[in-house]
């Protein structure tokens, strides 16, 4: 309890430090505060029930990356059957039962695993994990700020997503499985018990877990927001601030403006599910049973989808970009290349995410005029896209740079950007579109471009800031391999499924030996299996070396491994709650004065010199 | 026991590479950090340029083995544009591709840190950034502008001589309504749908519209170089019309009717002489999650001349009759009619 008026304490004060223009003063009193906190701190106030803003973020990340090695299984498991269609791995059996009958894979279950998959790699990996960890890590680290605005939402962030795993992984547990009707819920399907195992107590529970995981998203998103606006040190005035901050600014209000309509949509289909409603549902005969729903759309669900599924695309891959940004710059030791295009380009994302959603629509039978509108606006994306990786490269030309395994990893991201961005375009093309809508050109591109990009941001976001993490390093040969592998693992499992979907292959078929027109890939799809399992094992390797350094790593001695200009470095090497021992430091300048007039770096900390060359 | 043995290997594979990860570490601290990363640094920018030229070479393989692979020719006469619009895009992202992979992966093995260069400064460039605005902006609209050309050739209005096939999706399966003689398609209502009473469709009987339709599943007869509109529905759950070949697409929402049209170019024999496969179909794929037998949710279009379709067509019962034998005129020869006089009334409509 003690905490918990520690934390509303620090809120005020933080508060009134804003408004107060941050005064020395203000800093030491509220310091005191801090320290005075420090004594009565218990494991439980320190490692669960934890309200400071890097104790949380370890928690989310340690929370993703444990879902991210269950969804990663899931997909070795969905692979093996669709490069061994029909042969038998008793194994299977051995671990699951019934939904593994003779050691194949049943159809069930392999709705079921590919459903989670993509629950799990989208919501609870790339938008919790990632930027639940780095908002709440980074945020107050880079703008100088003693915690987030509130503390105790922050907390309460965490806990709610923890809730919803918890249900979500117990609907893995029950005896009609959890749900199975791919990760968009699609209803009628999501709301027929009748027409799927999965759409039975497995749906009721996914919608529940998503409606915690909502509100976890929006205490973190509003939170992460009234930081970055209210809490920034002296001298940080918004366009001083790294990219990273930016970037996980405009992720935060795309969460907030988008996942309140996506939990309108779902107790909308709780409804429809549960109370007899019929906002999604008309004329349907569901195993020869007549159903009394008339007058709902099935296609009012895709519109409420949507409407957050896109700008979520960009909830996981802003924040990549804004790593990304920062990363390139340090090793390559120079300034990111044009800063406010780089902002504006974000911003214009932010915007554009949200009139684009239609375009997973095209053929649902939307008014061809409305598509129309819908595809001008979704390859607009592609200029502000554009201008960020040209931006990328430019950073990295003429720099000096020194690939440590975070460079390696944003190096690509930028790859994976461009290949990925780029089929984008044939599937924002209505035309096109309607050809390779819903085949496996689709799961190439956001593999590809959010997914393997995205995730690739966030291993390079560990690996950068892992140092200020836990105060030692990873090890970095095994950090080398961990990129390696994945990377040429990654090209080589996704770029071939491009020509599976010009095959006109539909996604989320387990066997196509039943096909003429779709059986011609038999010797790809093994491949891509081994290799996937290949990838797979290696990510397991990051994740023994990333718990394995956080106790046994080298141990950090340089404050700045990277030389790095931005604020987290200037803390002691293991920040206590309150980040810095005396005063926050005060800014002068941009984040980003890396190679000027000779020097190699000048942290934010340093006054302009007399004598400096302006840019 | 095979689980086992690869289970063991890995775990052995992760044990070596973990010592030589540990041992390599001691030896960097050992020679002095500073040499050792500067040796690291120099691998691995020569392997990002060794990943762009065999990645590069790589992608033209791939292509090499796979481009006989991807359908081969548009078998109706939209989705000749489709492929157009597909290859002018692919050369258009294929040159972009091309320049900022090289770009990237170039810059980074030629940029690799070394003690004889400093890296410049260099924060913007107005000029460069408008550049890399408009050429994106420029290649984009001429992309759009083409999209939105064909997209409105495809999705407008069906031709007036369009013979009309109403499509509908269940779990997990095909059925079909050709609306005989008259072109129309009779009304139907879900909750009379009644397979036991022979009426899967629900038709209504007393809409007289639908006394000729006839109705049949999982396989559809069209007429070459016809066109045809497809009136497209689904009972349960939302299915989709997927045709590869014709390179058309349409989602089967329950409730929602939604339509597309266009032109088949080759009769199903002549598919199979143009890809040599003897077994060769048009097939029907369910390109819309649906449930557990999507997978497996096939149906088939048979393609022929008019004469061939027009010779199918005729065996065909309209369901009306199926459904109500009594008012069919053949069947009153045979048997005795309950009510001859209003089965021919009927007819004569």
């Amino acid at each position: 309890m003690k905490s918990s008026f520690h934390g509303t304490e620090a809120k005020q004060k933080n508060m009134s430090e804003a408004i107060n223009v941050q005064s020395g003063a203000a800093h030491v009193e509220h310091h005191d505060a801090h320290s005075h906190g420090h004594h009565k701190e218990t494991f439980v106030s320190k490692y669960i029930f934890s309200m400071d803003h890097k104790t949380i973020a370890k928690q989310f990340l340690i929370t993703g990356i444990i879902w991210a090695i269950v969804g990663g299984l899931f997909s070795v498991l969905f692979r093996l059957q669709l490069g061994y269609p029909g042969q038998s791995f008793p194994i299977l059996e051995t671990f699951f039962g019934n939904w593994a009958k003779g050691g194949q894979i049943q159809p069930e279950f392999y709705y079921a695993l590919i459903t989670m998959h993509g629950t799990v790699l989208v919501f609870f990996v790339l938008t919790a994990g990632l930027s639940g960890t780095f908002a709440n890590f980074l945020i107050p680290l880079q703008i100088g700020a003693r915690d987030m605005a509130s503390p105790f939402l922050n907390m309460l962030s965490y806990w709610f997503f923890f809730l919803a795993s918890v249900v979500m992984i117990s609907s893995l547990f029950i005896s009609t499985g959890p749900a199975s009707g791919g990760w968009t819920v699609y209803p009628p399907l999501s709301a027929l018990g009748q027409a799927s195992s999965g759409s039975k107590l497995g749906m009721d529970l996914w919608i529940v877990s998503m409606a915690l995981f909502v509100v976890s998203s929006l205490l973190g998103g509003l939170n992460y927001i009234s930081t970055i606006l209210n809490l920034r040190t002296k001298g940080m005035s918004m366009t001083r601030m790294p990219l990273t901050i930016w970037a996980l600014f405009f992720t935060a209000v795309l969460g907030v403006l988008s996942f309140p309509v996506l939990l309108s949509g779902l107790i909308l289909l709780l409804f429809d599910r549960n109370l007899g409603t019929s906002f999604y549902l008309s004329d349907i005969v569901v195993n020869g049973e007549i159903l009394a729903n008339e007058g709902g759309s099935a296609i009012l669900f895709q519109h409420l989808f949507w409407f957050l599924g896109h700008p979520e695309v960009y909830i996981i891959l802003l924040p990549a970009m804004g790593m990304v940004s920062e990363i390139l710059s340090v090793n390559s030791r120079k300034p990111i290349f044009g800063y406010m295009a780089m902002l504006g380009s974000l911003f214009a994302i932010t915007i554009l995410a949200f009139l684009v959603w239609a375009h997973h629509m095209f053929v649902t039978g939307l008014n061809p005029f409305l598509g129309s509108i819908f595809v001008l606006l979704t390859l607009l994306i592609a200029v502000p896209s554009a201008i960020k990786v040209f931006n990328w490269l430019t950073t990295l030309w003429r720099g000096n740079i020194r690939f440590t395994p975070a460079t390696l990893f944003a190096i690509g991201f930028v790859s994976l950007f461009i290949s990925g961005g780029l089929t984008g375009i044939f599937l924002g093309n209505s035309t096109i579109d309607i050809h390779l809508h819903d085949t496996m050109f689709v799961v190439a591109h956001f593999h590809i471009v959010m997914g393997v990009a995205s995730m690739f941001g966030m291993f390079a976001g560990i690996y950068h800031w892992f140092p200020k993490m836990f105060g030692r390093y990873m090890n970095s040969t095994l950090g080398y391999i961990h990129f390696w592998v994945t990377m040429i693992g990654s090209y080589l499992i996704f770029w071939p499924m491009h020509y599976q979907g010009l095959a006109g292959i539909p996604r989320r078929y387990l066997d196509k030996r039943g096909w003429v027109s779709f059986n011609d890939f038999p010797e790809l799809d093994k491949m891509i299996t081994i290799v996937s399992i290949i990838v797979f094992a290696v990510q397991l390797m990051f994740v023994f070396n990333f718990f394995y350094s956080i106790f046994k790593g080298r141990k950090v001695t340089n404050p700045n491994p990277w030389g790095a200009n931005t604020l987290e470095w200037t803390t002691p090497l293991r920040p206590g709650h309150g980040n810095w021992d005396g005063e926050i430091p005060e800014v002068h300048r941009w984040a980003y004065d890396y190679a000027k007039d000779g020097r190699d770096f000048i942290p934010q900390t340093e006054p302009i010199g007399e004598n400096e060359s302006k840019h | 026991m095979q689980t086992f043995f690869i289970v063991a290997i890995l775990g052995l594979g992760f044990l070596i590479t973990f010592q030589i990860a540990k041992a390599s570490e001691y030896v960097a601290v050992l020679r002095g950090e500073e040499r050792a990363r500067k040796q690291t640094n120099k691998v691995n920018a020569f392997m990002l340029l060794a990943f762009l030229i065999i990645g590069l070479i790589g992608v033209y393989y791939c292509n090499e083995q796979l481009k006989g692979k991807i359908l081969g020719e548009p078998a109706s006469d939209h989705g000749i544009l489709i492929d157009r619009m597909l290859y002018i895009t692919i050369a258009l992202t294929g040159i972009v591709f091309v320049i900022t992979q090289v770009a990237l992966f170039w810059f980074s093995y030629k940029y690799q840190e070394s003690d004889k260069r400093k890296a410049f400064y260099y924060p913007h460039n107005n000029k460069l950034e408008l550049i890399w605005t408009v050429i994106p902006a420029i290649t984009l609209t001429i992309l759009v502008g083409f999209g939105l050309f064909y997209w409105f050739k495809i999705t407008g209005d069906a031709p007036k001589n369009s013979m009309v096939v109403e499509v509908v999706g269940k779990q997990f399966g095909w059925e079909f309504r050709y609306p005989g003689k008259d072109g129309i398609l009779g009304k139907k209502y879900f909750k009379k749908v009644d397979p036991a009473n022979n009426n899967p469709a629900g038709q209504l009987w007393e809409d007289e519209a639908n006394h000729d339709d006839v109705f049949m599943e999982q396989e559809m007869h069209l007429v070459v170089n016809k066109p045809v509109k497809l009136v497209i529905g689904a009972k349960d759950v939302i299915h989709d019309v997927g045709l590869a070949h014709f390179r058309m697409k349409m989602d089967a929402v329950p409730g929602t009717p939604t339509t597309m049209w266009f032109t088949p170019r080759f009769t199903t024999k002549e598919m199979i002489e143009k890809t040599g496969k003897p077994n060769f179909a048009y097939e029907i794929s369910c390109d819309q999650m649906c449930g557990q037998g999507h997978w497996s949710m096939r149906g088939v279009i048979i393609v022929e001349t008019q004469e061939e379709f027009d010779a199918w067509m005729a065996q065909k019962k309209p369901q009306y009759l199926v459904a109500n034998p009594d008012k069919d005129p053949k069947a009153k020869t045979d048997t005795a009619a309950k009510a001859p006089v209003a089965a021919v009334m009927t007819e004569n409509k």
